[in-house]
């Protein structure tokens, strides 16, 4: 864990240092700030003091960010081949990956936690739904780590950071719409499964305040597979036959 | 027991054997150099010494820890210097340092101390504030050998460690090195052969994945030379010196040296010596006897003669 911690925060540094964090948190904030409050469908035409309007803004905003912080994370490490001295420290490969996921999270939740002022804004405007509000950040959150893991995958798949990137968003629009939309279109097991698989129901059940232990399990999942696929691409140079 | 044991290591990419079937050993507190063609396999054998890549097949173990059970112990005990040198470019200097520091566990109190001996043992005392991507190749170098050394470790690897530096740092960093390797076990590769012996305790010549030769320069030199070769100078008729140099017992062969009219190169007979007999021969013959020089084996020699 400690070795995680200082790998991570070696990695947030330098998102800060790169100017990475400035220009995500400052586009993040103004994307979804704008379309928030100042045009289209906005908070103040919805007649509720909620901010769901703001969660399905951040829900595509995240979607293209995530997979601009992560696209470096190991594709770079690997062209400039800092991966070998990473590797022949005193760390192991799933620290290493552990390391790169948790430090693009912090970076995602310092971003949301900039949004705290929309949170007190609407709450002095009207009686806000508490449950719905911590329900939004959390499945932002949790469906930001999937997306983080994915990325990180992609980021391991190749030393190039546009291809990383690309192949991030091609990954994650299945579960962003695709699963959703095939799943509309059929019906039965088939339909079922396919709706499980999307990332947009169970991120709206979420936001809608109702914490239920499948969407959990579901966000946790994805997470879990694309971290375990990251770590054996890192371990691949170790096989004995390759 | 040996600080470094590889058994039978193999290494395949496809077909070819990149590291085929070497086993060796090294005791603690000695400075082994790996010399070796280009693609001879050195590289990557540091790499498998070092935890980095997994052999095809074989062994190796680490201050008693084996690589396939315990690498993490092992990469602890080792410091590695990277052929490609490879640094994070956009952090400073002490920073890098403290990062390789805290990653090998070090004990955090100790951290800085450490840190402010590395800046100073590798001289990167003016630079120290810079990032790392501003210094030069031969500064960058510096820092990786720093971060190599930073926490310590007992074993050092270290591939191509003076490339790019100029020649007053490659004398400290031997100087260096040679003064690690007193209590350390140090591996490093070359492919200077001066570089080598002034620094090694024992040389390792691989080529083609194999080790062709294993021992000190002398050793290496020895057996290369094999038989006395004598630059001889006389002053005398030309064809009646040779006549009677081929004349000795214990002389194989006579050559006139074409760029110095006088001097002749005498090969002896193996295990023979010529030169007392040599000047016997001058003292008989009344004739001038001006130089008389054994000549040594460079390792270059003993290099062209194994690996080609």
């Amino acid at each position: 864990m400690d070795k995680i911690w200082i790998l991570s925060k070696k990695e947030l540094a330098s998102y800060f240092d790169s100017l990475i964090a400035y220009v995500m948190i400052i586009l993040f904030l103004g994307l979804s700030g704008f379309f928030t409050w100042l045009f289209g469908n906005t908070i103040f035409l919805i007649g509720q003091a909620d901010l769901q309007v703001f969660f399905g803004i951040s829900y595509w905003t995240l979607f293209f960010f995530i997979p601009a912080i992560t696209m470096r994370s190991l594709a770079e490490e690997t062209k400039s081949g800092t991966i070998e001295l990473l590797s022949t420290k005193a760390v192991s490969d799933w620290q290493i990956v552990l390391g790169k996921f948790l430090a693009a999270l912090m970076l995602v939740a310092i971003a949301l936690a900039c949004t705290l002022p929309y949170y007190i804004t609407v709450s002095s405007m009207g009686p806000i739904d508490h449950g719905a509000t911590i329900g939004g950040f959390t499945g932002l959150l949790l469906f930001s780590a999937m997306y983080i893991s994915i990325g990180i995958f992609s980021s391991s798949l190749t030393n190039n950071q546009i291809v990383s990137f690309l192949m991030a968003l091609f990954i994650g629009i299945f579960f962003h719409i695709l699963f959703d939309l095939i799943s509309s279109n059929m019906t039965g097991f088939l339909g079922d499964t396919f709706n499980f698989m999307s990332a947009r129901t169970h991120f709206e059940s979420i936001s809608r305040g109702v914490i239920d232990s499948r969407d959990i399990i579901y966000f946790l999942s994805v997470i879990f597979v694309g971290l375990l696929l990251s770590e054996s691409m890192l371990s691949k140079r170790n096989w004995s036959h390759n | 027991m040996s600080s470094i044991i590889v058994e039978n290591l193999t290494k395949k990419y496809g077909e070819q054997r990149a590291v085929d079937n070497i086993t060796f050993e090294v005791q603690p507190g000695e400075i082994v150099g790996f010399l070796g063609p280009n693609g001879a396999g050195k590289t990557t054998t540091m790499k498998i010494i070092t935890c980095y890549m997994a052999p095809s097949d074989g062994s190796v173990t680490v201050e008693g820890f084996r690589a396939d059970q315990n690498p993490e112990e092992i990469k602890r005990k080792i410091g590695y210097l990277p052929e490609t040198n490879p640094l994070y470019t956009d952090m400073p200097i002490i920073d890098y340092l403290r990062f390789c520091a805290e990653i090998q566990g070090m004990v955090k109190t100790e951290i800085p101390a450490r840190i402010r001996k590395m800046v100073e043992v590798c001289g990167l005392g003016y630079e120290r504030h810079k990032k790392i991507g501003e210094l030069s190749k031969g500064y960058r170098q510096r820092v990786g050998l720093a971060q190599a050394m930073i926490h310590d470790p007992n074993v050092l690897v270290l591939d191509e460690p003076t490339s790019g530096l100029d020649p007053n740092q490659i004398i400290e960093i031997r100087k260096l090195i040679k003064e690690l390797g007193k209590e350390k076990t140090v591996i490093l590769s070359s492919h200077i052969l001066s570089e080598v012996e002034a620094t090694c305790d024992r040389i390792l010549i691989i080529n083609k994945g194999k080790i062709v030769a294993d021992g000190t320069s002398e050793t290496l030199r020895h057996q290369a030379q094999g038989q006395e070769l004598l630059s001889v100078r006389i002053e005398a008729n030309d064809d009646q010196v040779r006549k009677a140099l081929l004349g000795l017992a214990s002389v194989e062969k006579v050559n006139p040296m074409d760029s110095k009219p006088g001097f002749y190169l005498v090969q002896s007979k193996p295990d023979a010596s010529s030169r007392k007999a040599i000047f016997d021969l001058c003292v008989q013959h009344k004739w001038y006897l001006l130089d008389i020089t054994g000549i040594e084996t460079k390792l270059e020699d003993v290099f062209r003669e194994v690996t080609n």
